[in-house]
């Protein structure tokens, strides 16, 4: 089965190197940078693309500088059957 | 020709809510009153009781609560934030209050207001962060402090023989037929996040029916004076501040009476 696939958006310069976030992550997607932010601190980095948007380290950061994003897919609906067709149409659907 | 169908869609499953400001907050990397002031921000905005809801900051490291959390606020002198909520809901009843305290705060100089709050079943809630320490002032010893803890007042660690034990001050309101619910939590672990959040909803919530004082303890860490690492910190959370002091509801109201 395939893996839900997520983002994460951290923002580094509000970021205070605490490392939690790592510890949280269950799919070791991040880590510490090798730089340091304005503040001073090294921040957390997304090093990897196995992240499945669970939002755990969202949920342990205590300034909030993370934003997760996730991947969802929506059923594919059969709306219409069309036969016999010689031209080209389009079908669309409301969003 | 071939149709694309659009089958995957990126959705934003979690960002900062609005009534957490942007205020850069000044709590030490890793402290868990950034996560708690998070959960009550989201709490409020689910809730929609934004324009509703009047908070009550102590004195302690969380003295600045009124910078990052977007809703009316007041300050209360040392100790005496559930003495102040007590009067701000008395005045306006239709409106949420709560009283954000440190343990220093609400179970050592403020011991008798937050007795008396809770002895008088005020209706409000009371959010108490315990991180076993006087975090502002440097890392003496609290209240809470554990047998043996090292602090700046206690630097051999606690003797209980001549410094007397640990104050469980969250059973001891419990007692207390004032008290409505009353629960203790953490915010160290995403689970324990999403307990945490879920009580102080449930804090907020049961205000409105009338029926006694709220308390949400949320045991946390304090990494610079504790003299660990964000990440260490947790870890020894878990393992004795948590042993003393056992996450779990403590009092819930009778379902049937609500
Ligand atoms: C009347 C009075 N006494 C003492 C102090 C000094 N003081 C400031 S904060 C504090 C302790 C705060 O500790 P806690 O409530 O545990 O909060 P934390 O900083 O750990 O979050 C003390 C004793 C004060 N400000 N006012």
């Amino acid at each position: 089965m395939a893996k839900v696939k997520g983002d994460i958006k951290i923002d580094i310069e509000k970021c205070k190197g605490c490392v939690i976030c790592v510890e949280a992550c269950p799919e070791d997607v991040i880590a510490m940078s090798n730089e340091v932010n304005q503040k001073g601190y090294l921040f957390a980095v997304k090093i990897e693309d196995g992240c499945t948007g669970c939002t755990n380290c969202a949920l342990v950061c205590p300034d909030a500088v993370i934003t997760v994003y996730r991947e969802v897919k929506q059923k594919k609906e059969q709306i219409a059957v069309i036969t016999n067709v010689t031209e080209n149409i389009t079908v669309s659907v409301d969003k | 020709m071939s149709v694309e169908t659009l089958d995957r869609i990126e959705t934003k499953v979690f960002e900062k809510t609005k009534s957490l400001l942007d205020t850069e907050m000044h709590y030490c990397p890793g402290c868990g009153h950034g996560v708690a002031h998070r959960l009550i921000a989201e709490v409020i905005d689910e809730m929609n009781i934004v324009e509703d809801t009047i908070g009550v900051a102590p004195v302690g490291c969380s003295v600045f609560a009124y910078n990052y959390l977007g809703m009316d606020f007041s300050q209360a002198a040392h100790g005496r934030a559930s003495a102040v909520a007590t009067g701000i809901k008395r005045v306006l009843p239709e409106k949420y209050v709560f009283s954000y305290q440190g343990d220093g705060d609400l179970a050592a100089i403020g011991t008798g207001e937050t007795i008396h709050t809770c002895n008088r079943g005020e209706n409000i809630l009371i959010i108490f962060i315990n991180n076993g320490i006087y975090g502002m002032t440097g890392g003496q010893m609290a209240p809470t402090t554990l047998p043996n803890m090292k602090s700046t007042t206690s630097p051999f660690g606690r003797d209980t023989k001549s410094m007397g034990y640990p104050l469980k001050i969250t059973e001891l309101i419990a007692a207390l037929p004032g008290t409505y619910y009353v629960t203790r939590q953490s915010v160290h672990k995403p689970l324990n996040v999403r307990r945490a959040k879920k009580a102080i909803q449930k804090g907020f919530e049961y205000q409105k029916l009338n029926k006694g004082t709220c308390f949400v303890e949320i045991v946390s860490n304090c990494p610079s004076n504790w003299k660990m690492t964000p990440v260490e910190s947790n870890h020894w959370m878990d393992e004795h501040m948590l042993a003393f002091y056992p996450l779990g509801d403590i009092k819930v109201p009778n379902v049937k009476e609500a």
